[in-house]
């Protein structure tokens, strides 16, 4: 059973069962952003921080990154997103996926929003 | 945002937050960056079919009086003194040195000169003419009125429903038109590198009119940027970019705006604000020039970016930079040293630290689509 969890700086995080993440950014997100243009997708095997940046996202207006919401190792890409980063505007939550990662401190996820808490804060 | 008491609107505020336009700060004024359509898609849609514009925050000026023309020589390197009556011609004002304080599209009617200025720059520029001017000629500041732009390639259809006179319009022409009941004065040009038209329309007709264009299903609103994606891709300069009073008409790349009555053998040489340095670098050349910028892969490079050559010595920096929806590629202009100017020279464009290959390239990045007859 997995489980969503969101960050303030508008990304997703599905949480698996077994230790591993998929993140993204969300549909408010993609629509502040506009039109994606540009992903810098990061390579597999990479160690992430909670806090720093991994990928660049940029927008027919302006530049602006993917922030690690845990720690952990890249053990997947969404590849796709290089030639159609145009997928993250047309599905965010799904098919416009950035990352898997194997998460190396579970506790970093008691930080994060539940969907009800996003919601709120985006209202 | 929107709602901030500080920022002006236009008389199309209601109409942009009716159609869903999403409203950011630009030079005072509330303005829509973007519909729902988003920017690639109205970008795309202005190439295709014909894009509506407000542009009502640009200053709209007119200058008075037998002597306006001669007048308003003095402050830019162009012919007005000879500019038929309702002909546009693309001028800049100068400042001594001979930087650009602005650039600007002056028309020539009956009564004097109509003048279309940057928004950000209209209150300095006002007053500019008034100090210089104010003896010669009556400056009078139009903020009783709207400006639209209907621009790409259906323009002209759309525009002929509503007045069959505007068939023989050609590029850089002008014509008084009664356009749905509503007189107006509308010019043959745009920003967009596409056929199209500018409307001065009085403000509190501009919405009447605007939506007789919108209820054609060719026309769509299209917010400030695709304004910036279309003019960047058309290789026209932005004024604070590629514009600045730190750069010279010849830097920019515009001696073509210079007109030959006005340069150092023309009939009416100089006499303008900075005419020596511009004269001087028109015929020795300049260090620096505007360059169109292509970089390798899909990155965009923006303003700001560093260009540097093979040695890594610093050669230039980007003026403007983004991302092009008709070439589905990145692309930007620079200022570069002369002699890193040549096409195909291969630069480095330094990017959040990152190095990405980029190459000189004439511009402009996509065909001009004038009608010129």
């Amino acid at each position: 059973m997995s489980e969503i969890k969101y960050t303030q700086d508008h990304e997703w995080i599905e949480v698996h069962g077994d230790g591993t993440a998929t993140i993204g950014i969300t549909d408010f997100a993609q629509e502040q952003l506009g039109d994606l243009v540009y992903i810098e997708i990061p390579e597999v095997g990479t160690e992430i921080f909670k806090g720093e940046d991994v990928s660049v996202i940029e927008s027919v207006k302006a530049a602006s990154d993917l922030v690690a919401p845990v720690s952990g190792t890249i053990i997947d890409v969404n590849s796709l997103l290089e030639d159609e980063p145009e997928k993250v505007n047309d599905d965010a939550m799904g098919a416009g996926w950035f990352i898997k990662v194997e998460m190396s401190d579970v506790s970093e996820l008691d930080d994060l929003m539940d969907e009800a808490a996003y919601q709120a804060c985006l209202d | 945002m929107s709602d901030d008491a500080n920022l002006l609107t236009t008389p199309l505020y209601e109409l942009h937050l009716a159609a869903g336009a999403k409203m950011v700060p630009f030079a005072g004024y509330a303005m829509p960056v973007q519909y729902p359509m988003g920017i690639l898609k109205e970008h795309l849609h202005t190439r295709k079919k014909a894009g509506l514009f407000d542009v009502s925050h640009m200053g709209q000026i007119h200058l008075k009086g037998a002597d306006a023309a001669a007048a308003l020589e003095q402050l830019v390197p162009v012919d007005i003194v000879d500019l038929p009556r309702m002909k546009q011609r693309y001028a800049l004002f100068t400042h001594e040195q001979g930087g650009v304080l602005d650039d600007l599209m002056v028309t020539r009617l009956e009564t004097g000169l109509f003048l279309v200025v940057n928004a950000a720059c209209k209150s300095q520029d006002i007053a500019h003419l008034q100090r210089h001017l104010s003896e010669q000629c009556k400056i009078e500041v139009l903020d009783d009125r709207a400006l639209l732009a209907l621009q790409g390639p259906e323009a002209k259809t759309v525009m002929q429903k509503l007045a069959p006179d505007v068939a023989d319009m050609t590029f850089m022409t002008a014509k008084n038109l009664t356009l749905a009941g509503i007189d107006c004065l509308v010019t043959r040009s745009g920003y967009t590198g596409e056929d199209g038209f500018e409307i001065s329309v009085p403000a509190l007709k501009a919405k009447e009119l605007a939506q007789h264009f919108l209820a054609e299903s060719d026309v769509e609103w299209i917010g400030l940027g695709a304004r910036d994606s279309l003019r960047l891709e058309a290789g026209l300069c932005l004024y604070g970019h590629e514009l600045s009073p730190d750069i010279t008409p010849v830097e920019a790349k515009l001696n073509w705006a210079l007109s030959p009555a006005r340069r150092a053998n023309g009939i009416r040489a100089g006499g303008y604000l900075g005419a020596e340095t511009i004269m001087k670098q028109f015929q020795d050349g300049v260090a620096r020039q505007r360059v169109g910028i292509q970089p390798e892969g899909k990155m965009p490079v923006r303003a700001g970016a560093v260009l540097q050559n093979g040695s890594g010595e610093v050669v230039g920096v980007v003026t403007s930079g983004g991302f092009s929806p008709t070439l589905n590629r990145p692309i930007a202009v620079a200022l570069v040293d002369s002699d890193a100017a040549a096409v195909a020279t291969k630069l480095y464009a330094s990017v959040r630290n990152k190095k990405v290959a980029v190459s000189v390239v004439a511009l402009p990045f996509v065909k001009q689509n004038y009608y010129r007859g």
